[in-house]
């Protein structure tokens, strides 16, 4: 569900985002309703609407007059991309902070990464 | 659209409603939020024209909303006490009169959402508990499709279960039958996602009106030792603050610059979201 913290609009575009990331709306998938999601959610459908056309704006949805919204074909791979960019800013680069502040050694780090993601020894 | 003019209400010496300037466009959900006594319920009733404007006017597509039919039969005033007679008539026949007066009733409708609150015909009103006559005044407002349909705190002493029930209602009939909806609450975190817009009284003024999502963006919280605090904030909207021993937590109003968010960084103070009902609390004059 929603949080009261940050735009309703914005949580569902995200979490939209996030099924096309891990496949679970696979490219050309019809997606819910604005009216389906607004009674879902129980939000107001207005504030779905906004949610909707900021994923048609950035590229992830596209419409079919009359019929519906659904996923365009490059948007997994696009927002693969995104996210890969900002992984090294949003979650590598605080966890070096906090590495360092408590003296764990890189090589300490790697060893543990090894082992949490096997079978890429590069 | 309603449309209010230099609308002002007074009750003797107190200003319960300062001159008012307000357009409402047609076909959305309006919150009106407010501390007790910020004047939600007087200006409920006098765009409902059950009250006459100290001064001003109110009207409703071009319409005045005092003493004219074409304007009162297209609009609905659901209010806390139920405001539906004196209590000795059953809701069966509450329903049939409501049918006759109203020209968008819906009795199916209305029958349908009965059966949905368990609410039992031919019982009168007051021997309803209180969450029961809350109940069938959200069937009443809702029934009624009026153009402009207004709920003043109606959903006192409802269980959550109903209050759940009389959203998802709300919902799926505002879908269907589009109109205009006011909804004043304190309910801030359990109703805010109905709205489109929020309007925010205090001391019979309008405090604020803003797209309620967009309010969500409005607040931030910043948190460091007192000293780097103060400087930080200095110049910026502060609405409050807490101390715990050296720390310091300010809530700001309006979103922060690319400047101070790389300053806040530097400073390693952390920036927090602020919830809505907190905002609306620091907002209206904070805890008291």
């Amino acid at each position: 569900m929603f949080d009261d913290r940050s735009p309703i609009y914005r949580q569902i575009a995200d979490q939209i985002k996030g099924d096309v990331l891990r496949g679970v709306l696979a490219a050309d998938d019809q997606v819910m309703s604005t009216n389906q999601y607004a009674a879902y959610y129980r939000i107001n459908p207005a504030t779905a609407a906004k949610a909707f056309q900021h994923l048609v704006d950035e590229g992830v949805l596209y419409k079919r007059r009359g019929v519906g919204m659904f996923v365009h074909a490059g948007a997994q791979q696009r927002l693969l991309r995104q996210r890969r960019e900002r992984f090294f800013t949003e979650v590598l680069e605080p966890m070096a902070a906090e590495a360092r502040a408590l003296g764990i050694p890189v090589a300490d780090i790697v060893a543990r990464l090894h082992q949490l993601i096997p079978g890429d020894s590069r | 659209m309603i449309t209010t003019s230099a609308l002002q209400v007074r009750y003797g010496d107190t200003t319960a409603l300062h001159p008012l300037d307000l357009d409402l466009p047609a076909g959305r959900i309006y919150g009106v939020l407010g501390r007790n006594g910020a004047g939600k319920t007087t200006l409920l009733s006098t765009l409902a024209g059950f009250r006459k404007p100290s001064a001003g006017t109110v009207t409703f597509d071009g319409v005045p909303v005092f003493d004219d039919a074409r304007a009162t039969t297209r609009i609905c005033l659901i209010r806390d006490d139920g405001g539906l007679g004196d209590g000795t008539d059953t809701l069966r026949d509450i329903l049939a009169l409501a049918a006759m007066l109203r020209p968008g009733f819906d009795s199916v409708y209305a029958t349908e959402l009965m059966d949905r609150f368990a609410l039992p015909r031919k019982r009168t009103l007051r021997t309803l508990s209180r969450g029961q006559r809350s109940a069938f005044g959200i069937v009443v407002g809702l029934a009624s499709r009026a153009d402009l349909t207004m709920f003043d705190e109606a959903h006192l002493g409802m269980d959550a279960p109903s209050r759940q029930l009389f959203h998802d209602e709300l919902l799926r009939d505002y879908v269907r039958h589009p109109r205009t909806v006011l909804l004043s609450t304190h309910l801030i975190e359990e109703q805010s996602p109905l709205f489109e817009q929020v309007l925010i009284l205090h001391q019979g003024r309008l405090l604020l009106r803003e797209d309620v999502d967009d309010l969500r963006t409005r607040g931030v919280s910043v948190t460091g030792p007192q000293a780097v605090v103060d400087d930080f904030v200095f110049g910026l909207t502060v609405l409050g603050e807490r101390q715990l021993g050296p720390t310091k937590e300010v809530t700001l109003f309006g979103a922060l610059d690319e400047e101070h968010r790389t300053l806040a960084r530097r400073y390693g103070l952390q920036l927090g979201p602020v919830a809505l009902q907190e905002l609306f609390i620091h907002l209206t004059g904070g805890a008291a």
